[in-house]
């Protein structure tokens, strides 16, 4: 199906959202900035995107370490995304969670998550509240997370109660420092998935229309009554595991090599303007107003409110 | 004597160990790193290059990647064990203990017992733990105090490099499980460290530093914020005998109620929240067993009840700090009864 130009203009607008974001990131953590861990998503843009530009508010997603990609395509404010990450208390969390906690349940955002596989089984909770209201609950997961135990808890359970819940793979070919190759023993994320008895495909994760696609036919088989379903998608991670990361388990140029041939927003450009959907200039107007909007960001997080040791014991429902 | 940082002391400790003992293994999440990678195996050597070297040395029999798996992990140590080997897993954040709890608790802990003491159970669980990174709720935790309340672990939580060494020797020949916590923040500490074969018997307290008005307790990384403590309080003739416990169970009973009876006053200092907790194990020791010899209540200066949270100006309010050890300490001067 054809989108709109408004909607291509709005998928690209996220995409490079995130990917300013993450960026200009990437540079104030080298300056010491920011405290913490900090896991970027750029990269991977075409995933949360393409997943989630079918979402509305009753849609839930839950997320990863790698989550601020997730927030920011599920409609997380991004002043207040990037306060929090800064740790102010006029953070999204007010400084409590940080970069791996991100959440915004009032968006159907139900967090960034420290803890490796511990989203799928909430996203079967959400996929009960999802059933009654004729909507969907999504799980990202990493090809690392996908041999968690709790994720195979999740995708059985799915299957056994037969949840409209999508199991989104974004197989970004490392866990940590550890690749797929050695860690995924079965064929692939998605014959394993198969074998728990759900619909299971795959996309390209670095094209925004193969992943937006693909999403679109299992939202419709799930919201139709048939169960879960799971899609993996191939994608890349451009930054290391965490700000820091000497990424010693890459190979020689491989970090040169996927920027260039395989950079989802490269991709999302050539596409749109080969096909004269939208012009040069249009999406050069977008990465205009996304600078600026990510400078503004940077800036308003830097003069935000400081907690005091007064927060501390703050949403404590019982302290001592 | 060598001079080596905690992170070194731990990784060649288990190469002394995995040269003695071939039936020793160890397990865990990017222990080697770039398996299946371009970059290839050993890419990194573990994630706090505690086990750098280890894979090229020993191979891929004994110095097991795994996938993330924590509950597979302790499994797999625990079946290793039982039947044989001696198993070094490594959790690499204590916080992850949440997803291998049912292996530790019902499984590890309880094999000798439950078979009538016809098993052994040779692990050790290596996790990283504390705070004072700004790593959030979910990597900040200090999980001490309710693997302490647990029958069947013993729980090792060196403050030195040269406890780190006599206490992992003593952990990794033991025959029954054994949570070996390595505070985060003292990775890089160094110090000296004995040559040769160096073992620490499990149980005994390590005196920090010797004073005649107050006993004061700690592990981890608390037990070098409580001796900047006892400096500041000896400017002001404050003596601290202050005693790092190493091992919380088996528990050094003697020296802490020994030193209580001397000083009469207790401080004791834990960086876990402050509930059901190892300070409140400790307070109710002395105050049954050496509660004549109080001369003010107990204070603890403790983490406060909530999670670890993620700011800068959060965490340090949460942590305990030096000054806190002060103020209380001051205040147990103080006290007058009556
Ligand atoms: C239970 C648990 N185990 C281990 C970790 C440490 N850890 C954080 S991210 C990560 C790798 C995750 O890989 P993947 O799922 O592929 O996600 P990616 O980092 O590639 O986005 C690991 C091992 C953790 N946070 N939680
Ligand atoms: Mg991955």
């Amino acid at each position: 199906m054809q989108l709109s130009r408004e909607a291509l203009l709005q998928a690209y607008r996220q995409m490079k959202t995130i990917r300013m974001f993450e960026e200009r990131l990437h540079d104030e953590i080298a300056l010491g900035e920011i405290a913490g861990f900090t896991h970027l998503y750029a990269g991977q843009e075409a995933c949360a995107v393409g997943v989630c530009e079918h979402l509305g508010p009753k849609d839930y997603i839950i997320s990863t370490h790698r989550g601020h990609g997730h927030c920011i395509a599920k409609g997380c404010d991004v002043l207040d995304m990037m306060k929090e990450i800064y740790g102010s208390t006029e953070g999204l969390c007010k400084g409590k969670g940080g970069s791996m906690h991100i959440a915004d349940v009032n968006v159907g955002m139900l967090g960034a998550n420290g803890i490796v596989g511990a989203g799928a089984p909430i996203a079967v909770g959400a996929g009960i509240t999802a059933k009654s209201n004729g909507t969907v609950s999504i799980a990202f997961s990493g090809d690392g997370a996908c041999n968690q135990g709790t994720t195979f808890e999740a995708m059985n359970m799915a299957v056994v109660l037969k949840l409209p819940v999508i199991f989104v793979f974004e197989n970004n070919h490392y866990s940590e420092h550890t690749g797929e190759a050695y860690a995924v023993g079965a064929e692939s994320m998605t014959t394993r998935a198969a074998a728990f008895g759900m619909k299971a495909i795959k996309a390209n994760g670095i094209d925004f229309f193969s992943v937006y696609e693909a999403m679109r036919e299992l939202i419709e088989y799930c919201t139709a009554g048939n169960g879960p379903a799971s899609i993996e998608l191939d994608c890349e991670r451009f930054y290391g595991h965490f700000e820091g990361d000497p990424q010693r388990y890459r190979g020689e140029g491989e970090l040169d090599r996927i920027r260039e041939e395989r950079d989802c927003l490269k991709t999302f450009r050539a596409k749109v303007t080969e096909a004269k959907l939208l012009k040069g200039g249009d999406l050069d107007a977008v990465d205009k107003e996304v600078a600026d909007l990510i400078d503004r960001a940077v800036e308003e997080a830097k003069a935000a409110a400081r907690p005091t040791a007064n927060d501390v014991l703050e949403d404590v429902y019982i302290s001592y | 004597m060598t001079q080596k940082m905690i992170r070194d002391v731990i990784r060649d400790t288990i190469d002394e160990e995995m040269a003695r003992d071939d039936s020793l293994i160890m397990l865990g999440e990017d222990i080697v790193g770039g398996n299946g990678a371009p970059g290839g195996p050993e890419a990194i050597g573990g994630i706090w290059s505690t086990s750098t070297g280890l894979w090229a040395k020993y191979g891929a029999d004994r110095v097991i990647d795994t996938p993330i798996s924590e509950a597979a992990i302790i499994g797999a140590a625990a079946g290793a064990a039982l039947t044989g080997k001696r198993a070094i897993a490594e959790i690499m954040f204590a916080d992850f203990i949440g997803v291998c709890m049912d292996q530790i608790w019902n499984q590890i802990a309880k094999f000798r017992y439950m078979f009538g003491g016809k098993s052994r159970c040779p692990v050790v669980i290596r996790m990283p733990w504390g705070g004072g990174f700004n790593a959030a709720p979910q990597h900040s935790q200090s999980i001490h105090s309710f693997v302490t309340a647990m029958p069947g672990l013993k729980v090792v939580m060196p403050s030195t490099p040269a406890d780190t060494k006599g206490l992992l020797t003593q952990a990794i020949r033991d025959d029954d499980p054994v949570i070996f916590l390595e505070h985060k923040a003292l990775y890089g500490v160094k110090g000296e460290v004995p040559d040769g074969e160096y073992l620490i018997p499990f149980g005994h307290a390590r005196q920090v530093t010797q004073g005649d008005d107050i006993t004061v307790l700690a592990t981890g990384m608390m037990v070098g914020f409580a001796e900047a403590a006892a400096a500041q309080l000896a400017e002001d003739g404050i003596g601290c005998d202050l005693l790092d416990l190493r091992t919380t169970s088996p528990l050094d009973e003697e020296a802490i109620l020994d030193s209580v009876e001397r000083t009469g006053r207790l401080l004791i200092v834990d960086e876990a929240p402050p509930r059901c907790s190892l300070a409140t194990d400790l307070s109710a020791l002395v105050s049954s067993k050496a509660f004549a010899s109080l001369k003010s209540p107990i204070e603890m200066v403790t983490a406060p009840h909530s999670p670890v949270p993620f700011a800068r100006e959060l965490e340090s309010a949460y942590l305990p700090s030096p000054e806190r050890i002060v103020a209380a300490a001051s205040k147990l001067m103080a006290y007058r009864r009556g």
